[in-house]
């Protein structure tokens, strides 16, 4: 079997405030190949968002070891996980997190900018990312003219500037309406199909969940299960045995 | 990346227009005023240079009584000490070249239906070659018509304005304390001395002529003041101490008694001033300086603001790949724009004010390159200088926590 896109072992994350340390995920361990496309579903402050951010880097593990591509990412100083997020990894916000003062072209382009790629290179690749998320009329649109649909996917065309080998979605159809929700969804499938994107997204919606190869349900940082998109992981029924 | 930096860092500022003219509006003041000072400073400095040239070089001014009286401050040239013979004196002694002794009368002048208030200068006809100074039109008097005490007088532009007008003022007639005196030569124009004094409102007659006709009894043969030329720099000082020994003599003062002359040395008096001049441009400078420095606490105050209201962008750049290098650089950026675009402005503002400043004053006042250059440079390093803690700061963020905000 090839490495992993990404391998958790035992990792663990503690937030630390005044009332003194909170345990987010207690020992959460699991690995995920290429091309695959699964969903992590859970309560509300279970933890999804804290393991999330924690496999697109944007935050650390207390402890545990977290290897992307085989590479331990403890190991990896500032500016290799600045490189991280910006090449190997693509992650979409429930909120989608355009910059306001940009215009769809700007946002999707941006990631190219830190890339070092030239203005010609950049407008290129962003109006040909544009186009394949269904948006190739609307380059000079400003996110405030944008409706959340539309805003999403100049999200995952901005996620998916470099070519990343992950894309991570936290609740990407959440402030969506089902239609749209449904459109999104469908890109992922079609990217993790059709280019073999591997796809790791977040949902409430069992629904969203069974358009999934596998699923992971969490409660109070812990997984208690991993496997197929079965009618009792979608609806949270614990399966005999454990409880 | 720098270009597309630099398109973003101006369409932050642009995006809060109202408040980066706001924060820029220190540098703005900052440089301008500093622009508009060595402007002016420059300009004192070329007024006062051209005031000592038309004085004339390597020249002493004896003058009669002194200031300085034990708590009597009579004022030099009040007392009626120098008398026409210590000129003679003056003229014996070595490195002398030339003397010009002159008398000084304050008198109301008439021309038919005008009539102005001047100062009539007695003078010998080598006054005109010590004071360097000539004619526009006419002649100046010979020395057989000093000798002859004759008539004749040079009128200054500003007397020759005010009692002729538009006429044609040569070959008239005027008339001082009773005599008439016909109009032989009108003095080229000289400008404002120092202190905004008018040195085109006088008269000059001869020497004799004005002791004659001119002056009082009590202080007929009294001069005002002696101009001594000497051969060269070099001899001012010792030419200088040896006036003073012959006039104590001929005074005959005591060991104990002051000079009841001065003797001023005008090469030390430009000294002086070109001190004095410095002393203010350096005094403005530090003024413009010191605002400056507030536009660029501005500017840091604003950076800091906008690095806190903008964590959230901060933290979508990191979290699609924005090195913290990045990061920096942007804010950097944003600063140094804010501080450059201020001084720009500040260049205009100050170039414009020294040109409304020179029509005010009524002297030159020129905007050199060197201060443009300077202003920028300064503009330059006060904008990496307080942009550069509110950019790291913002480099510092973790991109988790950037977000959440
Ligand atoms: N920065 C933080 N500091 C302290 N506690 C946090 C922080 N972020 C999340 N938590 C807590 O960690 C738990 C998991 O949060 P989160 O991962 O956001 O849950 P989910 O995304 O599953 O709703 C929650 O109880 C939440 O209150
Ligand atoms: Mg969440």
């Amino acid at each position: 079997m090839s490495v992993p896109v990404l391998s958790l072992q035992n990792v663990i994350k503690d937030y630390a405030s005044e009332a003194g340390t909170f345990r987010a995920l207690h020992g959460v361990s699991m690995d995920v190949q290429r091309g695959e496309l699964m969903s992590i579903m859970g309560p509300s402050g279970s933890g999804k968002s804290t393991l999330m951010n924690v496999i697109g880097c944007l935050d650390s593990a207390s402890d545990g070891v977290y290897r992307f591509e085989g590479q331990d990412t403890a190991t990896l100083g500032e500016t290799a996980l600045a490189k991280l997020r910006n090449k190997g990894i693509g992650f979409i916000f429930q909120q989608f997190n355009l910059l306001p003062r940009l215009t769809a072209l700007g946002n999707v382009a941006l990631p190219l900018v830190y890339a070092g790629f030239d203005r010609k290179a950049r407008e290129t690749r962003a109006q040909e990312l544009l186009t394949s998320v269904g948006l190739g009329d609307k380059p000079r649109s400003r996110p405030s003219q944008l409706s959340g649909g539309q805003q999403q996917r100049v999200a995952v065309a901005r996620a998916l500037a470099n070519d990343p080998d992950l894309l991570l979605a936290d609740e990407p159809t959440g402030a969506l309406d089902t239609k749209t929700g449904a459109e999104v969804l469908g890109l992922f499938k079609t990217l993790n199909r059709e280019r073999g994107v591997t796809v790791v997204l977040v949902t409430h919606d069992p629904e969203v969940a069974r358009a999934t190869d596998r699923v992971v349900r969490i409660q109070d940082g812990l997984v208690f299960y991993d496997g197929p998109p079965t009618e009792d992981a979608l609806y949270g029924h614990a399966p005999e045995g454990i409880a | 990346m720098i270009s597309a930096m630099l398109a973003e860092a101006w369409g932050a500022l642009i995006a809060n227009r109202l408040r980066s003219a706001l924060t820029m509006l220190g540098m703005i003041i900052g440089v301008a005023a500093v622009i508009l000072m060595l402007a002016i400073g420059g300009g004192v400095q070329k007024q006062v240079a051209d005031s000592i040239a038309g004085l004339g070089s390597n020249m002493l001014i004896v003058t009669a009584g002194s200031g300085r009286q034990g708590g009597f401050m009579g004022g030099a040239g009040t007392g009626a000490t120098l008398r026409l013979d210590d000129a003679d004196k003056i003229a014996r002694l070595e490195h002398v070249v030339a003397v010009a002794p002159t008398a000084n009368i304050p008198a109301q002048v008439v021309a038919g239906p005008a009539n102005w208030a001047t100062t009539v200068t007695g003078a010998p006809p080598a006054w005109f070659t010590v004071q360097d100074w000539r004619p526009a039109d006419g002649r100046t008097f010979s020395d057989m018509e000093e000798r002859a005490a004759a008539r004749v007088a040079l009128i200054g532009q500003t007397v020759a304005d005010n009692l002729f007008g538009a006429n044609d003022p040569m070959g008239q007639s005027v008339r001082i304390k009773g005599t008439s005196f016909t109009v032989i030569g009108i003095m080229s124009k000289r400008g404002q001395g120092f202190g905004g004094m008018d040195r085109d409102d006088l008269i000059v007659v001869p020497l004799t002529t004005a002791l004659r006709q001119l002056q009082g009894n009590f202080f007929r043969r009294s001069i005002r003041s002696v101009s001594v030329a000497v051969d060269s720099a070099e001899n001012l000082d010792s030419t200088e101490e040896a006036i003073t020994q012959t006039l104590r003599r001929a005074h005959k003062l005591d060991r104990n008694a002051a000079d009841d002359f001065s003797v001023t040395n005008l090469t030390a008096v430009t000294d002086t001033l070109s001190t004095t001049t410095a002393a203010i441009s350096a005094l403005l400078a530090a003024i413009g300086s010191i605002s400056l420095v507030v536009g660029g606490i501005g500017i840091m105050n604003i950076m800091l603001v906008s690095v806190t209201e903008r964590t959230r962008e901060i933290g979508i750049r990191m979290a699609i790949g924005a090195p913290r290098s990045a990061i920096r650089l942007q804010f950097l950026l944003e600063a140094l724009m804010l501080s450059l675009l201020g001084c720009s402005i500040g260049v205009g503002l100050g170039t414009l004010g020294a040109t409304a400043a020179s029509g005010a004053i009524g002297f030159d006042t020129s905007v050199t390159l060197f201060a443009v250059v300077v202003a920028f440079a300064v503009s330059a390093s006060i904008g990496i200088f307080f942009g550069w803690y509110p950019a790291t700061r913002a480099a510092k963020l973790s991109p988790i926590e950037a977000l959440r905000s």
